[in-house]
């Protein structure tokens, strides 16, 4: 065979189309074979991420299964979707957080105990903040500390919970330490948990839902009231 | 036996040619993923497999790649690897592939690859190229794990995430020590890498132009 002049101008449009070919091919192949494991992992991590939020965490693949499947189940609030998980014999209300980091998308769950007040637990995750800065709010030791937080301020109005540099006092609402070097982030927490409960708090998730509590158990309604001023 | 040359293109890297040190290449990437040693070692893993098999890729097909579109046969090889080495994590290693998320993206525009690429591939066969991307890769691992070790040790007191520094000589717990601030943030990362060229070439002499 004469050698081929790899320089023409026939033979490198030639080249690069087949190239581009043989290479969607191979990338679409792989997709499709891929895509159900891929799809599977997806489901099982947010499912995952729900339990982390009501403080069951690593549980592994198979007990993660279990236990979403026996504690987690789906709700909605006008058009809103929410979950509502039973544990240890009590409601919690477990709602879908989104927002903004620094460099990307940042996510989670805020699980609220049945005064549909108090935060239960948390969940946050990342899509590309920086390992060791923003990236923290993965960790543990940041959502941990939202457990006892309070949503709504003395008037029964949602305000969201305050992340604060230390020394910062937030403005009417309870709030948490924010991650030092990673002030965006932290706010970006903030605001994600205010703009994603706000449509919760308009759709009447905090009142209408407490009054349907109310019809719901009229007789239990009626004693609590009494058993907490005795307590107090 | 092994060759010189081929000997050369695998331990070049790791010491008197080392793509971070001496050539100056993948500096970007070592200041985004140097914070904590386990993202730098995981991104010092992957771009090890990624720069080794776009090596023998492009070597094996050097002899047909018309030259003025060399560049962009290059891109299109990479980036097709890292999308299937990236499918791949997803479906079999999800937590990995979590983990690397940011950093997988970050590989395509990793300057060795290209630097690779072009410099040897091009010229030399699949077996040495091979090798040169091996040699590579853990020549830039080894400088990230360097950065990183320090980085993590003094700017949050652990390595790997297991605390090294105890909770209890904080003084926030009535201790005395404080994490460096600094060391968290990317300017420290460049620093570093700095002290390491410096270091490198008071040991090299050669080295000093």
């Amino acid at each position: 065979m004469a050698k081929l002049n790899t320089n023409s101008n026939v033979y490198t449009i030639v080249y690069a189309t087949v190239l581009v070919i043989i290479v969607a091919f191979l990338l679409a192949l792989a997709n499709a074979a891929l895509k159900p494991r891929q799809d599977a992992n997806v489901a099982l991590s947010q499912k995952k991420q729900i339990l982390a939020s009501i403080n069951e965490r690593n549980l592994g693949d198979k007990r993660s299964e279990e236990a979403y499947n026996a504690l987690v189940k789906d709700a909605t609030v006008g058009d809103l979707a929410f979950y509502i998980a039973n544990k240890d014999g009590k409601e919690l209300y477990i709602l879908p957080v989104r927002g903004a980091g620094l460099w990307g998308a940042i996510w989670g769950y805020v699980a609220l105990n049945d005064d549909r007040n108090t935060i239960y637990g948390t969940y946050f995750d990342h899509e590309s903040e920086t390992p060791g800065l923003g990236g923290e709010i993965k960790t543990e030791k940041f959502q941990n500390q939202f457990i006892g937080k309070h949503v709504l301020n003395a008037e029964g109005q949602f305000v969201g919970v305050g992340i604060m540099k230390a020394g910062q006092t937030a403005d009417g609402m309870e709030q948490v330490d924010a991650i030092s070097g990673a002030t965006i982030t932290s706010k970006g927490v903030e605001a994600m948990i205010l703009n994603s409960i706000q449509p919760f708090a308009e759709a009447g998730f905090f009142e209408a839902q407490g009054a349907a509590k109310a019809c719901e158990a009229s007789e239990a309604t009626e004693v609590e009231p009494v058993k907490e001023e005795e307590q107090l | 036996m092994i060759s010189e040359k081929t000997r050369e293109a695998f331990m070049g890297p790791l010491n008197k040619n080392n793509p971070v040190v001496v050539q100056i290449l993948g500096i970007c990437s070592a200041l985004a993923v140097t914070v904590q040693l386990k993202p730098a070692l995981v991104m010092g893993i992957a771009v090890t497999i990624i720069v080794a098999l776009a090596n023998v890729v492009i070597s094996a097909l050097r002899n047909t790649i018309p030259g003025r579109i060399r560049i962009i046969v290059q891109l299109v090889v990479v980036a097709a690897l890292v999308t299937l080495v990236s499918g791949i994590l997803k479906a079999f290693a999800y937590d990995v592939s979590v983990a690397l998320s940011v950093y997988i993206g970050l590989i395509i525009t990793n300057c060795i690859l290209m630097g690779r690429l072009e410099a040897y591939a091009m010229s030399n066969g699949p077996l040495d190229s091979l090798l040169d991307g091996l040699g590579n890769g853990f020549g830039y691992m080894w400088i990230l794990v360097v950065v990183a070790f320090v980085r993590e040790l003094l700017g949050s007191g652990s390595l790997l995430g297991f605390r090294i520094i105890p909770e209890s000589w904080y003084v926030a717990n009535g201790g005395v020590y404080e994490n460096c601030g600094m060391m968290v943030m990317p300017a420290m990362a460049l620093i570093l890498v700095g002290c390491v060229i410096w270091a490198h070439r008071a040991l090299n002499k050669e080295e000093i132009k």
